[in-house]
């Protein structure tokens, strides 16, 4: 079994085929949706990991590509510079999965990369711009 | 009679290396188990410390005359403005200043450069006159080619800070973070327990003309900071609920270290910067001794809505629920977080303890003591 982040571009045509519970019920497929932003007739995008074996992840692919909608595998990884962090905070402030979290004890910033999910709030939330996206 | 201790007194005891210096943390845990009494007999000096965002600072800076001279009148640091209207060649940079209104490097982004020893672009223009005939300047300067690099903050310390949420459907990014739609997040700033104005509210020993520690150097209080607010409503400890009073702060940038003073960008908002002060507070009397006892469980601050516009208070808690990581508000349970390093303040306050233990720093008697009535006005649109 292998887990991989995908992200599906809908376009604003989309035919409403529910793919996510054809992948699960068809191809018993795992998903996990990490963000969802679609809204019919526009341009929408669903980011989510799909864990099943090697063959059946590129069956699920091939069927959600066939659905006109575009399936790109994701391998980023947040980096970041923990030489230069003065722990302050602001980055657990925006991370709703919990990989980045304040140690009650040490006041020291935790970093648990297995929980993150590459939405990529903390780029933006750290006042300190240390945060990176490593594209793998 | 209660007990009383002259700040001559326990600068005797420094110079003997005899006095007791506890951090404001680690006497906070003294006081479950002693009555104030007890802790002043046993205490002399009580360190506190904050490293947190603290938008209004700057810096004054002496370039030193070229020859031909010249009067700057318009200048700008690595492209920054920084006010020229003072004199030939002083001028003021400020924090958060930067040259275009969406740029993430800034006023504190230069300060820092040049306390880390970097050459900095210095350009400027001026119309030229009989005595400065120079009309314009393009050079590199640095901390050892300027004269005087002095540090000067309008307003630090804050002695307590809003809870910022946002009700809203959309993300806020705001100067307290970046604020998570539908109370997705609740953003406070303050070393709690350890900071300087909560453990000693009134500020019986913090004046004009106190010795601090800044940006990891010695500094001093300069005046009370702008904003400062005597009229908040206190708790049952007498800690003020919400923003209160505020120092303004001076010392030589020279001296400092980027490990106290860290330029920052909220996303959106703009820069500001992250400045390290540490204040010791002398054991003079009980009534001091029972303040500096003060734990984040009896420290309360207002919980504020950023999202709508109105700011309107939604609630008040208190910082040890703060910094569990979780408060509920409105039946919701909302993750919590910091924007001020209490990592960092620590690190200060044992330092500033180390300093004082060791014979390297001794503590002042205020020159003045600041108003004990101070409101603040609004600004009206009269035109």
């Amino acid at each position: 079994m292998t887990s991989r982040r995908f992200v599906l571009t809908f376009p604003p045509d989309a035919t409403g085929e529910p793919i996510t519970y054809n992948l699960i019920k068809k191809y018993d497929i795992m998903v996990n949706i990490v963000k969802a932003d679609v809204t019919p007739g526009k341009i929408g995008h669903l980011v989510m990991e799909m864990t099943a074996t090697g063959k059946v992840l590129k069956e699920g692919m091939e069927y959600i590509r066939q659905q006109n909608v575009a399936c790109e595998p994701i391998d980023k990884k947040i980096t970041y510079r923990e030489d230069l962090c003065i722990d302050c905070g602001a980055c657990s402030a925006v991370c709703f999965p919990g990989a980045l979290t304040m140690d009650r004890k040490t006041a020291e910033l935790a970093f648990e990369p297995e929980k993150c999910v590459v939405c990529e709030l903390c780029l933006t939330a750290c006042p300190l711009k240390l945060f990176s996206i490593d594209l793998g | 009679m209660s007990k009383k201790r002259s700040i001559e007194e326990i600068n005797d005891k420094i110079r003997k290396g005899k006095a007791v210096v506890l951090t404001a943390e680690q006497v906070s845990v003294m006081g479950k188990e002693m009555t104030p009494a007890e802790v002043m007999s046993r205490v002399d000096v009580v360190t506190t410390a904050t490293f947190g965002p603290m938008c209004s600072s700057g810096v004054f800076i002496n370039f030193g005359h070229s020859s031909p001279p010249m009067r700057m009148e318009r200048l700008t640091l690595n492209n920054v403005p920084a006010y020229g209207g003072i004199a030939a060649v002083d001028a003021y940079l400020g924090a958060t200043e930067t040259a275009m209104p969406h740029d993430i490097y800034g006023g504190a982004h230069v300060i820092e450069d040049l306390i880390a020893g970097k050459d900095v672009l210095l350009q400027a223009t001026g119309k030229g006159t009989d005595c400065y005939p120079r009309t314009e300047i393009k050079t590199l300067v640095n901390k050892n080619s300027i004269n005087e690099f002095i540090m000067f903050n309008p307003r630090n310390a804050y002695q307590n800070y809003n809870v910022a949420v946002n009700s809203t459907p959309k993300i806020k990014f705001t100067y307290m973070g970046t604020l998570l739609p539908s109370f997705g997040n609740a953003n406070f700033s303050t070393s709690g327990e350890l900071s300087p104005l909560l453990n000693d509210p009134e500020m019986r020993t913090i004046g004009i003309g106190t010795r601090i520690f800044m940006g990891g150097t010695t500094g001093y209080v300069a005046w009370n900071g702008t904003q400062f607010n005597t009229g908040k409503p206190l708790n049952e400890k007498g800690i003020p609920v919400g923003n209160a009073a505020t120092l303004s702060l001076i010392g030589d940038a020279k001296q400092m270290s980027t490990r106290f003073i860290r330029a920052a960008y909220f996303e959106k908002y703009g820069v500001s910067m992250f400045v390290g002060i540490g204040i010791p507070i002398p054991l003079v009397d009980e009534d001091i001794a029972s303040r500096v006892l003060i734990r984040n469980s009896q420290i309360e601050t207002n919980i504020i809505d950023y999202g709508s516009g109105n700011f309107e208070v939604l609630g008040r808690i208190n910082y040890e629920k703060l910094f569990s990581g979780k408060i509920t508000l409105k039946g919701k349970k909302i993750r919590t977080a910091p924007l001020s390093s209490v990592k960092v303040a620590r690190e200060i306050a044992d330092l500033l303890k180390k300093e004082v233990t060791e014979g390297r720093f001794f503590l002042t008697e205020p020159v003045a003591f600041f108003t004990k009535t101070a409101g603040l006005n609004k600004l009206e649109i009269r035109i």
